[in-house]
């Protein structure tokens, strides 16, 4: 019955029964048989394949971007347009005052090297900081004589600040007419205008001498008790020493042990008062047999006693 | 014979290929449905060092991850006949199994129940070389086995060695290693026509599938639905399918015998549907829902409405009783199972230490079916379902997969057959010395 009453509803609806019946079932049908195309169960096959998979999740959106933006830059006014902007935006977070460097200043470094420094480092103030090369003008300000080494640091607050260490001169070298103020290592600090004008270094000469100011200035202390009388010491031939004190004295001091030998003369002189004798040359070059050559005065005034002793005794 | 031993070896090539890659679809063509299931071999089984059956008979190194059913089309006794139905109907079983397994699947083995097979006993002696028996002997002995002429049309599907024997020991599995004389290999030579063959190779290539091996219903269902003690001891397995129903003969683990009877149960849904004047759908219907072998008193009472859609009020409200029905489907089931035990007769079964008669199938459902075969096959009759697989949904668990669930356990665990043993080498010299020959003759 109630199959019967279903079917009168329908007949309401849909007019023609025969009509009605015959499209549900055909539509039935359609619903029974899922088969898909060739092209669906293909398509179907390839989107299980990994590797297409991976390409359209991937390749695809990345070959579309980058397609897009070789593109657009293909055009130079664009690509122009572009890189002028960057250029701004850089310039515009570059010049902010935070980042702006006002003013300099230089610790460590005497007046003069102060305006060496400066010199050395022409900036207009006030500068963005990004603009400054602070290792090339380290580079710059060390190749200076005068400095031993340089720290620059951007403070905060735009101050640029350029920590100088001096290279401290040790002794003065003599080269033909021109002196030069020597560091430890024989790195030339300066020039010396005259001798007189820093009396308290002392004086060397010779060729090569600055390779070995070390063993130069252990000679000085080492000549300690000789003070008054030394003038300076003399490379020769770049490989030994030679000690000048007034009077044109001279101690000529092996190439080794230089430092133990001048001791030994210095010795020989506080027993008996050596170098207060009228000799010109102590040579102790072959330290085993120390020579005096003495001055031409002297030699004929000891062959002059000599031979009045002589006469004595005969 | 060459061909066949190279397209079987080609297929055997695949399904390693498809081993390796972990992933294949057996696929069950049967005549009122199609079902596919894509397995995936990742267990611990699967790289398991030594060699032989692994535990679970080699079930634990895949799971079912994809399962699939269709209607099926253009096919009748289990073989194709309408040719793109059946192949529209393979890629809707196909394309829901992918989707259920979110996995693309190329390789497929496939199983069906008709084509006629046949059984053939073969036998085939060789005198030992030197007194052990090596690989190549095995072959040797298979390749001396007398082969029938089964005629041009028919393919061999299945030619397993089943029985082994050095000098007066029989009953062999395995007789490598082993001293003695002479050795002797029964074989089991399953054949059918080739036109069904080459229809299923077709449809299954325009799926753009590659085919990875074929097995026959009867033996698959019967792997799936015998238990060990009853493989080993002696039974049949008849798979009442929809369009034709398979008998397979096991004893000593090995299939020995296997026919196909060309009634199922469509011919059950054809007769009611004769019968009672009603379309092949509601009687189809009709037959799942109230179908039986056995009337009873109360199934006269039972009314049932058959119903129709012709607008002839008298037409559409019939009824009938299920005493009825059951009077139309029983003489049907009746012939199927007294054919059934034509074949058997005809194939010694009553000769087996054991009987057993397993029935299975989408047909093996019927309501007192088991109590009807005990008349008619004997009394050792049990219904039986497929093992369980993992991974398999419960829809697919019930007899009428089967040879499905049974192709998957061939799937991972094949059963030697003649082409895997090496083609002995003296067969070759002399073949192509004759091509050469062949070859001169038709160049000068």
């Amino acid at each position: 019955m109630r199959s019967l009453i279903r079917r009168g509803k329908q007949n309401s609806e849909a007019g023609s029964p025969a009509n009605a019946s015959s499209r549900k079932r055909r539509k039935s049908r359609a619903a029974h048989d899922p088969a898909p195309s060739r092209l669906s169960y293909r398509l179907s096959r390839l989107w299980l394949t990994p590797s297409f998979r991976r390409m359209l999740r991937l390749g695809v959106p990345l070959a579309l971007v980058s397609g897009a933006a070789v593109f657009w830059f293909h055009d130079a006014t664009r690509r122009q347009a572009v890189t002028d902007r960057v250029a701004e935006i850089r310039r515009t977070i570059e010049e902010r005052p935070e980042f702006m460097v006002r003013m300099m200043a230089i610790d460590g470094a005497t007046p003069k090297l102060g305006q060496a420094v400066r010199g050395l480092v022409p900036l207009n103030f006030p500068i963005s900081s990004f603009d400054l090369d602070l290792e090339e003008m380290r580079t710059r300000i060390e190749r200076l004589d005068a400095v031993a080494r340089a720290q620059i640091r951007v403070r905060p607050g735009g101050l640029l600040h350029i920590q100088v260490t001096e290279r401290v001169p040790e002794v003065i070298w003599r080269v033909g007419d021109a002196l030069y103020l020597l560091d430890r290592e024989g790195h030339p600090v300066d020039r010396l205008d005259t001798r007189t004008d820093r009396p308290d270094l002392p004086l060397m000469a010779g060729v090569g001498a600055h390779e070995q100011v070390v063993e130069a200035l252990d000679l000085f202390s080492a000549a300690d008790p000789l003070e008054d009388r030394l003038r300076g010491v003399v490379r020769v031939g770049e490989r030994r020493w030679d000690v000048v004190l007034d009077r044109e004295q001279r101690i000529m001091l092996p190439e080794a042990g230089a430092v133990a030998a001048l001791e030994r003369v210095i010795a020989l002189d506080q027993a008996q008062d050596m170098l207060g004798r009228d000799l010109s040359t102590v040579d102790i070059r072959n330290p085993a047999r120390p020579t005096l050559r003495l001055t031409d005065f002297a030699v004929s005034e000891m062959r002059r006693m000599q031979s009045l002793q002589v006469g004595a005794y005969r | 014979m060459t061909d066949l031993y190279t397209s079987q070896r080609a297929m055997r090539r695949m399904r390693k290929q498809a081993m390796d890659r972990g992933v294949v679809a057996v696929l069950d063509v049967g005549t009122s449905k199609i079902a596919c299931l894509v397995l995936r071999f990742d267990g611990p089984e699967k790289f398991r060092a030594s060699e032989g059956v692994g535990s679970l008979a080699g079930q634990s190194s895949f799971r079912v991850i994809g399962a699939a059913t269709t209607r099926s089309r253009g096919v009748h006794f289990g073989e194709i006949d309408t040719m793109q139905e059946t192949e529209r109907a393979i890629r809707t079983a196909v394309q829901a199994a992918q989707k259920m397994g979110n996995v693309r699947v190329d390789h497929v083995i496939a199983t069906f129940a008709g084509a006629r097979p046949r059984s053939y006993g073969l036998d085939g002696q060789i005198e030992l070389a030197d007194n052990a028996v090596t690989d190549g002997d095995v072959a040797r002995v298979l390749a001396a086995c007398t082969v029938p002429d089964f005629g041009d049309a028919r393919e061999v599907l299945h030619a397993q060695p089943v029985n082994f024997a050095i000098d007066h020991r029989s009953g062999l599995a395995d007789p490598r290693g082993q001293m003695g004389n002479r050795l002797a290999a029964d074989m089991h030579l399953l054949t059918v026509d080739r036109s069904v063959l080459e229809n299923l190779l077709y449809c299954i290539k325009r799926c753009d599938l590659e085919l990875a091996g074929v097995a026959s219903s009867a033996y698959v269902s019967g792997i799936s639905a015998l238990v060990e003690d009853e493989q080993e001891l002696g039974s049949a397995c008849i798979d009442l399918g929809g369009g034709a129903t398979g008998i397979s003969i096991f004893i000593k683990k090995h299939m020995i015998y296997a026919d196909s009877v060309r009634i199922g149960g469509e011919h059950i849904s054809l007769d009611i549907s004769k019968g009672l004047q009603i379309p092949l759908a509601t009687a189809e219907r009709i037959k799942t829902f109230y179908g039986g072998v056995v009337a009873t008193g109360m199934d006269d009472r039972e009314i049932i409405e058959i119903g129709g859609d012709t607008g002839d009020w008298e037409h559409d409200r019939r009824t009938v009783s299920r005493a009825e029905l059951i009077g139309i489907m029983r003489p049907r089931v009746e012939e199927i199972l007294e054919e059934v035990r034509t074949r058997l007769d005809a194939a010694g079964f009553d000769h087996l230490p054991a009987q057993q008669i397993v029935l299975t199938g989408g047909g093996s459902q019927i309501p007192g079916l088991d109590g009807l075969a005990s008349r008619i096959l004997g009394q050792q009759v049990r219904l039986g379902r497929p093992l369980r697989v993992q991974g398999l949904p419960q829809a697919a668990t019930g007899p009428a997969f089967a040879s499905a669930v049974g192709l998957c356990l061939f799937a991972a665990h094949p059963q030697d057959e003649w082409w895997d043993f090496d083609i002995p080498a003296d067969g070759y010299p002399a073949r192509s010395f004759k091509r050469a020959v062949k070859w001169f003759k038709e160049n000068w």
